[in-house]
């Protein structure tokens, strides 16, 4: 079986504060992802993709049902150790996961955690750092970097533990668009060339374009599950939870309301232009 | 304003003093201050100088920077000088007047105590500039790593001091922001009585703490993703190893702290 996580019947309530009750985020929730695909999973504020990062690699345990992250159940603490290093995590504000203030000795910290020998441990950290493209900046202090080169420095504190899976939890949010297509080139990257599975959680529908799938959380629910194409054709469906399909298609959708016939899966800009060339012609 | 704030005060370079093993500089100060304060002729206060500005010229660092250092400390080394000038009892009396006698004996104390607290900032100063701060603590937590023996938490200690390097600069930035962002809301930092001017800061604080604990947060659980578990087990990727050039800073500590002793019990 090629799963590389496996969610089954979850439920998770945040504990209430004194005598209120808690807030349940997932009643039944049941997703898997495949090994080596790069999934995005979109949502509103709310709908539960921070709270279901955190179930992936043990930070958050269910309260029902169970998650296997690479066959291994992640409610058993003797594999803990195991599954984070499986499974990495990248959180939202690079500034808050940088440890050390040398880029090298913050891409060592966690394959220093693990046992690695030293020379083992260099190794990895230059790979890593080349992966990300900041090889060169290996001796500067990271509050001397921009947001971008901030978070690319954090996606290669994970992979030097070499994970098998990446879960970036809106990686991008607080970067400017130069730093966005920065990260997103890198993930893709570790994506392609590496093997690594990547859940990428995001409210950039641009972003999620590049995905292989696209999985919509909506209420604790999956709303919606397909290709980046599959889904963001359903743009009612979208609308009604929320969200707005890419611009491309939005104006696909739009021009169709007019009384036009557009078809709703072209993602890319150019895609766009050339169908909207071709129709214009007839 | 607050980004001219330098930390740690470390000068990168290349030469011997810097490529010295922390551990060997951590030693050589300790070292050197009780040289410093066995030292009491001129002849030893000589040697232990000349022994100094020969390490600082190796280190490459500029005078310069050391001068500046000790700008702050100028009230302290005022403040000594003149305690010792007047309050040291001696028989050669210079001048006497309003009932304060200054002696002779009262000079040469002032002298001796300013000489000896020039050097000690001096040699300080020498380790932070050729030391960086990561460094510093690795060296820290490996002469200090006996004590783990008695349950001191030594890694913990460090990685405590590690962190709180790191983010200094990230606070003062935002310490930066949250201010414009009072200014901007008309308050008022610049004027106004000491009082006043404390209880402007309440509404800078508040929030910087409040952000500081939700940092604090999110930098555990980044750190619990990336395995950590405390000290047991850890490796280093840089390990700490002394080389030639630590035994020779060895030897040549331990002939200057020979040579005070010396210089001390046979009074010469």
């Amino acid at each position: 079986m090629s799963t590389a996580i496996c969610v089954e019947h979850l439920a998770y309530t945040y504990p209430g504060v004194d005598d209120t009750p808690g807030v349940a985020v997932f009643k039944d929730l049941n997703l898997s992802v495949e090994k080596g695909s790069f999934v995005a999973v979109l949502g509103g504020n709310g709908c539960g993709k921070s709270t279901l990062a955190k179930h992936f690699n043990s930070i958050l345990l269910p309260c029902g049902g169970k998650i296997y992250a690479f066959g291994m159940d992640t409610s058993d603490p003797e594999k803990l150790i195991a599954i984070r290093r499986t499974v990495g995590m990248v959180f939202q504000n690079p500034d808050n996961q940088i440890v050390a203030n040398v880029v090298e000795e913050d891409v060592a910290f966690g394959p220093e955690n693990l046992s690695i020998s030293s020379p083992e441990i260099r190794k990895r950290v230059d790979q890593a750092l080349k992966q990300v493209g900041m090889y060169e900046y290996r001796e500067h202090a990271p509050h001397l970097l921009s947001g971008g080169q901030k978070q690319r420095v954090a996606i290669a504190g994970i992979i030097a533990m070499e994970p098998s899976c990446i879960v970036l939890d809106e990686p991008t949010a607080m970067l400017d668009p130069r730093g966005r297509r920065e990260v997103m080139q890198t993930i893709s990257r570790l994506n392609q060339e590496k093997g690594i599975t990547v859940i990428l959680i995001t409210h950039h529908m641009d972003e999620a374009a590049q995905a292989d799938r696209v999985i919509v959380l909506h209420q604790g629910q999956v709303a919606a599950d397909g290709t980046p194409k599959q889904v963001f054709s359903q743009v009612e469906l979208l609308h009604s939870i929320g969200l707005a399909a890419p611009e491309t298609v939005e104006l696909c959708y739009t021009l169709n309301k007019l009384g036009y016939d557009m078809p709703l899966d072209r993602l890319s800009a150019e895609e766009c232009a050339q169908i909207l060339y071709e129709k214009v012609k007839v | 304003m607050l980004k001219d704030i330098t930390l740690g005060q470390y000068f990168p370079g290349n030469s011997f003093i810097h490529r010295l093993d922390p551990r060997t500089k951590l030693i050589f100060l300790v070292v050197f201050i009780v040289a410093l304060f066995l030292a009491v002729n001129w002849i030893s206060y000589g040697l232990m100088l000349v022994f100094l500005l020969a390490c600082i010229c190796i280190s490459r660092i500029p005078a310069k920077s050391f001068i500046r250092g000790m700008k702050p400390l100028i009230m302290i080394l005022a403040f000594t000088a003149i305690l010792n000038l007047f309050f040291t009892q001696g028989e050669t009396v210079l001048v006497s007047f309003w009932g304060i006698t200054i002696t002779l004996e009262g000079v040469i104390r002032a002298v001796f105590m300013l000489v000896r607290i020039l050097m000690l900032i001096a040699s300080t100063f020498l380790l932070t500039y050729t030391t960086s701060p990561i460094s510093l603590t690795d060296g820290l937590e490996s002469l200090l790593g006996p004590l783990k023996k008695i349950k001191v938490p030594v890694h913990e200690l460090s990685m405590m001091m590690c962190i709180a390097l790191r983010f200094i600069p990230t606070l003062i930035e935002e310490t930066d922001k949250i201010m414009a962002a009072q200014k901007a809301r008309g308050a008022d930092f610049e004027s106004g009585k000491l009082m006043e001017r404390v209880k402007a800061l309440v509404p800078i604080l508040v929030p910087l703490f409040i952000s500081a604990f939700r940092r604090a947060d999110e930098l555990a659980t980044a750190m619990e993703c990336r395995c950590y578990q405390g000290g047991d087990g850890r490796t280093k990727m840089k390990l700490l190893r002394y080389k030639l050039r630590d035994f020779k800073a060895f030897s040549a500590a331990a002939l200057l702290l020979a040579a005070i002793i010396v210089l001390r019990n046979f009074g010469l």
